[in-house]
């Protein structure tokens, strides 16, 4: 008697604890239960995210979310888009509207430690700069000593241009509109001298100026803003899922693996890492709660990294914005990511 | 037990039980509902309580009468937000109620013209957003202002451009505490000069030259001594350094925008309430002063106004809340209004939402409920005393 109770524990145990391989995840639980990933991207900022004349949403941050669809639900257009304003995203994130961010968000150590946010890697470096209209012949960012500068109110772009000249005991007058569309709207109508931002959200938002060409972009970057997808705090494997998402998007770049060339590399690839990565080996999928084919449906779907740069704001858009830092690690850039074993 | 059963049967006694039970259950609620909050967001991580109060701002405030520096606190920034919203809404229940004033009586005019333009502009005010109106004035005002290297140049003192009006502002105010104080001075003498003309006229019927008096005493001499301080005093004079008019104080675009907004807005819905309280008056009284041989600027004055403004006074003190809380409309256009300044930048830099919108709340209740006291204090004193 005594050793078939014991057994009975022994086998319920057991049963439990393969139950149990993996954390619940609410957050995981909810997308698959509704069908959809809630995705938190910027109002309009085009090359980033943008609404184009469809109503399609496109762009860098949007294709991160549709690549984050491909590998939890095996579909990448299973993402709805929540225009979020510099003021609303934190509350849309806390209070549980969205799954995520991927809205050109500074990472900075006062939201992390502060918001309840954790900022799960990096999709895209910015740096800040300023747009002046051409004949007003500003050659470098000191020139603007005295100048009146339209920004969007609780930017990281707010605090830093105010720093950065205080820092240099130059005088400035800064103007704060709620929205980054009313600030440049008010710099086009000669409020301002100048509005700022980073590079890669002017090279967008230069196309809304009543005449693009009479404005021109200062090639001095003052500060260095990374920018990638953002959770909240708990459910660590939700965190898990945003992170590798990324990281899988980055490592198929670097492994050669594209949308066009997926289909042979997971047939024929000998490459260890491509083969954990494609789900032929390793079950890497299981482990998060994912099909093993989730990175495999995601490069397919959405492509890698580069082939969304390229496609969003690089050479193959209308920003025509260089890798730079935005490149990989083996091609003089700053994007990395931890080997996939 | 019996005696208090007994006690429970007299109906004071019962009053006071159940409000008591009923203020403890509303405690209860939002004592709990507070707790639940703040535990919550404990968990989830996100700073809580009021110390962000005392952090530094490093929020740049284009136009504060505050001397408030990026390098203050929050609490800092918050103040020198309120003083803006109450600044210009202030000056914008003055202007509004002159205007409204005005065209509430245009609107009653036998002048078809006068009363047709005032019709039309009452109409088109009330049936439009508010939104659209103080966008129409910012971007109007900017259209219409020159860039500052071509400033329209008044005496080469005061400049006016897209970035504003700049005017110089004295560099010591020694000269003109002194005006001011001279002005103190001139208006008490108006005030004593007023009493003894009433009391002369109630004893041998003959009328002072009141008003004349006073626009020499507080008007003419005034004047002449503030031109004296400013003669006396040196200025900061504004100069076009670079891109913008440095020194001075400028008014910026945001406030004359935001002020010409909300006054024209309110100043529509405040002729309307006028002209019911006007109307309100009984013909017959204006016939019977009429016949006393009043002159119309008397039977105004003396008959069809004190008898409007009991009408008047409870919807234009609506009106005048309404202007305060649609100040907030500032934040459209970037004027540094507690909306914009706290519950816009100091929000999402310190991210701690709902301390933010509870005190926010708290000012708006604040000022309105202050508003509300001295409009009925106001009213009563002016009630008219019927026998």
């Amino acid at each position: 008697m005594k050793f078939i109770a014991l057994a009975a524990a022994a086998v319920f145990v057991a049963g439990t604890a393969s139950a149990q391989q993996l954390a619940p995840s609410a957050t995981l639980d909810a997308i698959k239960a509704r069908g959809h990933i809630e995705c938190g991207v910027h109002l309009g900022l085009p090359g980033f995210s943008f609404a184009n004349d469809k109503g399609e949403w496109t762009g860098l941050d949007v294709d991160y979310c549709k690549s984050l669809a491909a590998a939890v639900l095996g579909d990448a257009t299973k993402v709805k888009f929540t225009p979020t304003s510099v003021q609303q995203r934190w509350a849309v994130l806390q209070s549980g509207q969205v799954d995520l961010l991927s809205r050109n968000t500074t990472i900075t150590f006062s939201r992390n430690a502060t918001l309840g946010v954790n900022f799960q890697g990096i999709n895209f470096y910015e740096g800040q700069t300023f747009v002046v209209r051409t004949k007003a012949k500003v050659a470098g960012v000191k020139d603007l000593a005295d100048a009146t500068i339209c920004v969007a109110a609780g930017s990281t772009e707010e605090k830093m241009a105010a720093d950065w000249f205080r820092e240099r005991n130059l005088k400035v007058t800064i103007i704060n509109f709620q929205k980054n569309d009313d600030a440049i709207s008010a710099y086009d109508q000669g409020r301002c001298d100048a509005y700022t931002a980073g590079v890669g959200a002017l090279a967008g938002q230069r196309i809304k100026f009543k005449d693009p060409a009479e404005h021109q972009i200062l090639t001095e970057i003052i500060s260095n803003d990374p920018q990638g997808p953002v959770t909240r705090w708990g459910d660590e494997r939700w965190q898990l899922v945003v992170r590798w998402v990324l990281n899988a998007q980055i490592a198929a770049e670097a492994l050669g693996v594209t949308s066009k060339n997926v289909d042979e590399m997971k047939a024929k690839s000998t490459n260890a890492e491509v083969r954990r990565l494609l789900g032929v080996d390793g079950k890497f999928g299981a482990m998060m709660g994912l099909s093993d084919d989730w990175a495999f449906n995601l490069i397919k779907q959405v492509g890698n990294y580069g082939e969304s740069y390229e496609r969003t704001v690089g050479m193959g858009s209308p920003l025509k914005l260089q890798r730079g830092a935005n490149a990989l690690w083996t091609k003089g850039g700053l994007l990395f990511t931890p080997p996939f074993q | 037990m019996n005696a208090f059963l007994l006690k429970f049967r007299d109906r004071k006694v019962r009053d006071i039980f159940w409000q008591g039970l009923a203020s403890l259950a509303l405690v209860a609620v939002v004592v709990f509902f507070v707790k639940n909050a703040s535990d919550n967001m404990m968990k989830a991580g996100i700073a809580s309580g009021f110390n962000f109060l005392w952090r530094d701002s490093g929020i740049e405030v284009p136009f504060n009468l505050t001397g408030y520096k990026p390098s203050d606190t929050i609490w800092a920034l918050l103040w020198t937000g309120i003083v803006n919203t109450i600044l210009v809404s202030v000056a914008s229940v003055f202007l509004a109620t002159v205007v409204g004033f005005t065209v509430g009586l245009m609107r009653l005019s036998h002048n078809w013209l006068l009363s047709t333009l005032a019709a039309v502009y009452i109409e088109f005010v009330r049936n439009i957003p508010l939104l659209f109106f103080v966008l129409f004035w910012y971007f109007g005002v900017l259209a219409a202002l020159p860039t500052p290297k071509e400033s329209f140049d008044f005496l080469g003192i005061i400049f006016l451009n897209r970035r504003g009006l700049s005017i110089p502002t004295p560099n010591e105010f020694l000269g003109f505490r002194l005006a001011l104080a001279a002005i103190l001075v001139l208006i008490v003498a108006q005030f004593v000069l007023a009493r003894w003309a009433r009391a002369r006229q109630a004893r041998t019927g003959q009328d002072f030259p009141v008003w004349i008096a006073g626009v020499v005493l507080c008007g003419a001499l005034p004047l002449l001594a503030l031109v004296a301080a400013g003669a006396t005093t040196s200025w900061d004079q504004p100069i076009l350094r670079g891109f913008n008019y440095r020194g001075g104080f400028v008014l910026v675009p945001e406030f004359v925008a935001l002020f010409m907004a909300l006054s024209t807005y309110t100043a529509g819905f405040i002729a309307e309430v006028v002209r019911g309280g006007i109307q309100s008056v009984r013909q017959g009284q204006i016939d019977a002063a009429r016949a006393l041989g009043l002159t119309p600027g008397r039977i105004a004055r003396l008959v069809v106004i004190p008898q409007a403004m009991p009408v008047i006074i409870p919807p234009i003190t609506s009106q005048y809340l309404n202007l305060i809380k649609n100040s907030s409309f500032g934040a459209a256009i970037a004027y540094p209004e507690i909306v914009a300044v706290f519950m816009g930048s100091a929000l999402v830099a310190t991210g701690q939402a709902i301390e933010i919108i509870a005190i926010t709340l708290g000012i708006y209740l604040t000022i309105g409920l202050a508003v509300s006291v001295f409009m009925n204090w106001y009213n009563a004193r002016h009630k008219l005393v019927t026998r």
